[in-house]
């Protein structure tokens, strides 16, 4: 009993070392070497500030922006943001309630525009990061952000087109990142809010 | 469907088999000695490796002395998984300076890593320091995974060898398990994850100042956003191979920091279905019978294939209280998914992490469908053995082909017989309790919870979709999945502790009876096939073992799934119905 006791206590400890400093050690190593942007959180600079990170959406509300998913995330007074879902079942009153928000706040801005609203707009993602929505989503708001920027509405539906990604399993449909869409939109025409 | 998804999906199942047939062949050489150069190269080093911390590679165990000491070293583990949590405000590498965990919180963690479960009472970001999720964590992912591996290696001694007392040495297979298959393999996905865009750094995370002005203002910290980063791939890598699922943020997979592109995500899938279906090839291989293993993999995908088929149907469908609001839904059910995903493989995911007992998840399994949430509760209840968790989900499945033999012998009326081993009262008696043990947790623990008064303050959903709640928790804590309807506030102090008890229950007593059958196995002689043997190769026996694995958990869980997802999917078509 002690002698398996001792030899438990010594293989965690070599183990602790190999798989909990070497390991993550050197694929940081390796990762830093070769992938830096990448491994460091895929950041994107504007005029020296940290705009975002290519893959972590933002939450945009002005008329200007092109809006992205609902977002669940809890941001504490720290600032750490905690990932998070809305977790509604399918009959959950939120969901139905959250949606109505949703959609009186596109049409608001917008009260013209005949199509349907694509899910993706009026839904929460997992992760409460999704930087993406559908290219239809993206579309959808084509009018409103020309109308807000005062440019042609088909110079906003090219620099769409410019940013569609195709997912190349053909799992899903088109989709664009939002906060790459917006950071070229402010390039294009600068929103003078800030 | 579009045409390209009709052939995906197929040709995704293709790969997995070809690469679980590859992975299985490797397995077997470095589980069995004598196989060429790789067995003299992880020979010496393991003897090397063991002999340095005085344990003799050559010595071999009893099946008691092996439980004994897989179970002190899993005790031992939670010590110090416990321990790190407890102390994390004083140790190195806590860069947000999160104070202590809570007690039972820890323990439940502690638990839940160490039995391979990672079920997850707490927000990785916010609560656990970096030292822990690297150093306690991880390290634990590796051995709890290496301990399931090793657990199904003794089993397949037992049924190959003849009139021994032994079953082989722990620590070896351990080994063998952790540092010639799950490092390596974690190695290769960790780099292949980082070029994708999961993040791989010591630093401690980047403060965003955001694009739209107006946005956040309403936000408690005024519109600064901090994202913590961390050693994030080298953890994802083994919570995917491994069968863990415990993430290193609160939204697991379906962060972008963890699973940021498509091809990131099916990458993640395979290596979630991967070791667990390569090791029915390795117990195929190791037997010298490879039909044998070919039966138990086609068991397994057999059950896979139409449930995941009814939960992608069900999650490409919209939700019709939402399409009442004239939303446009061709794209399905996205509350609770990433569009970069998508419904088909977030239905794909999903089944994957609950039929193995891998538990990560890249979608909001709360926000399913009902016949899709109940779709993903009853791969967990089946008993994680459709491809189960890597090493558990064999020896669970064998626990199932024993019990297919014997109702078989009881219809013929002849003893029953697997591989040649005579099945007696004692092995019967021994693969009951491991087939019985986890439903029990589960029936009794979600009962048990219902019971308690307030208990809908820990839940999100109303009416039945509340329920489901409590038994996917306690579905997964038993089954040591480890996914969760996330709308369930698992942190308060009665639902840790019991849930910890389930984790326990669900892993040491089927881990114990298994290695009593493995020794009682090794004793015995093997008896020649006659005439009246029952073939264990042939696709009749197939179909014996599917029936019997379906019998045994609906005739146990169909009143359990009726009260929860079915009355939910009436009052959603119900719902379908009433529409103008």
């Amino acid at each position: 009993m002690k002698r398996i006791i001792a030899h438990s206590v010594l293989f965690m400890l070599l183990m602790t070392v190999i798989l909990g400093v070497v390991y993550p050690v050197v694929i940081t190593l390796v990762a830093q070497s070769v992938f830096s942007w990448k491994a460091n959180g895929s950041v994107l600079v504007v005029k020296d500030q940290i705009a975002g990170s290519a893959l972590l959406g933002q939450e945009f509300s002005s008329p200007v922006f092109f809006w992205g998913r609902l977002s669940n995330r809890v941001t504490h007074p720290s600032g750490i943001a905690v990932s998070g879902a809305s977790n509604f079942g399918p009959l959950h009153p939120g969901l139905v309630e959250s949606g109505i928000r949703r959609i009186k706040d596109l049409r608001t801005f917008d009260p013209v525009n005949p199509a349907p609203i694509p899910v993706d707009l009026v839904t929460a993602s997992a992760s409460g990061w999704d930087p993406h929505i559908s290219a239809e989503a993206a579309f959808w708001q084509a009018s409103r952000v020309a109308v807000h920027r005062k440019l042609d509405r088909s110079d906003v539906e090219a620099l769409i087109r410019a940013h569609i990604e195709t997912d190349r399993f053909g799992v899903t449909a088109d989709y664009v990142n939002v906060v790459r869409l917006n950071l070229d939109l402010e390039r294009m025409a600068p929103s003078r809010i800030r | 469907m579009n045409a390209l998804q009709i052939v995906v999906i197929p040709f995704f199942f293709i790969i997995f088999t070809l690469l679980s047939m590859a992975l299985g062949r490797f397995m077997c050489a470095v589980f069995r000695r004598d196989a060429g150069m790789n067995a003299r190269f992880s020979g010496s080093w393991e003897r090397r490796l063991l002999g340095m911390i005085g344990i003799r590679a050559d010595f071999e165990m009893t099946w008691k002395q092996y439980a004994l000491n897989l179970i002190l070293f899993n005790a031992i583990g939670m010590l110090v998984v416990y321990t790190m949590q407890r102390f994390q405000s004083i140790l190195p590498m806590n860069p947000f300076r999160l104070p202590a965990v809570r007690a039972d919180i820890a323990l439940n963690t502690a638990i839940s890593f160490v039995t391979n479960t990672n079920w997850q009472a707490y927000a990785g970001e916010s609560t656990m320091s970096r030292l822990v999720q690297m150093s306690g964590l991880t390290v634990q992912n590796f051995l709890s995974a290496g301990t399931g591996m090793a657990v199904a290696v003794a089993l397949t001694r037992g049924l190959i060898r003849q009139e021994r007392t032994t079953i082989g040495n722990y620590w070896v297979d351990l080994v063998r398990s952790v540092l010639f298959i799950l490092l390596p393999m974690s190695i290769c996905l960790s780099m292949l994850l980082v070029s994708q865009g999961v993040v791989q750094t010591f630093a401690s995370g980047i403060e965003i100042s955001g694009i739209d002005p107006q946005a956040g203002n309403g936000d408690p910290s005024n519109g600064k956003q901090v994202i913590p980063l961390g050693p994030v791939a080298s953890q994802v890598a083994i919570k995917q191979l491994g069968s863990n699922g415990g993430g290193y943020f609160n939204s697991n997979s379906a962060h972008p920091f963890e699973n940021p592109t498509g091809l990131s995500n099916i990458i993640e899938i395979m290596a979630i279905l991967l070791i667990p279906g390569a090791f029915c090839f390795t117990f195929g291989h190791l037997l010298g019978a490879p039909r044998q293993g070919w039966i138990l993999f086609g068991s397994m995908a057999i059950l896979f294939l139409p449930l995941f088929f009814l939960s992608a149907a069900e999650e490409r469908m919209g939700n019709p209280a939402l399409a009442r609001l004239g939303v446009e839904q061709s794209a399905g059910n996205l509350e609770g998914k990433e569009v970069r995903f998508g419904a088909l493989t977030s239905a794909l995911w999903a089944s994957a992490t609950t039929a193995t007992s891998n538990g990560s998840v890249n979608s909001s399994h709360d926000s399913c469908q009902p016949l899709s949430g109940m779709v993903l509760l009853l791969f967990m209840q089946l008993g994680e053995v459709v491809f189960g968790g890597v090493g558990s989900g064999l020896y669970g499945m064998l626990m199932f082909a024993i019990m297919a033999v014997f109702i078989a012998g009881l219809m013929v009326g002849r003893t029953p017989e697997y591989l040649g081993k005579k099945l007696e009262s004692f092995e019967m008696k021994m693969a009951a309790l491991s087939i019985l043990i986890p439903p029990s947790c589960v029936l009794i623990g979600t009962a048990a919870a219902c019971l308690v008064p307030d208990i809908r303050f820990s839940l999100t959903n109303p009416g039945p979709h509340g329920f489901s709640e409590i038994l996917y928790a306690f579905s997964s804590a038993a089954n040591n999945n480890g996914s969760a309807f996330g709308g369930l506030d698992a942190s308060r102090p009665f639902l840790t502790v019991t849930l910890a008890v389930c984790m326990i229950l669900g892993r040491y007593w089927v881990i114990l009876p298994v290695l009593a059958i493995a020794g009682s196995l090794a004793r015995k002689k093997r008896i020649p096939s006659s005439s009246g043997t029952l073939r264990t190769d042939t696709p009749l026996f197939m179909l014996l073992l599917v029936g019997s694995i379906l019998l045994i958990g609906a005739l146990t869980f169909v009143p359990a799934l009726a009260v929860g997802p079915v009355i939910e999917h009436l009052q959603l078509t119900a719902c379908n119905r009433a529409m103008p």
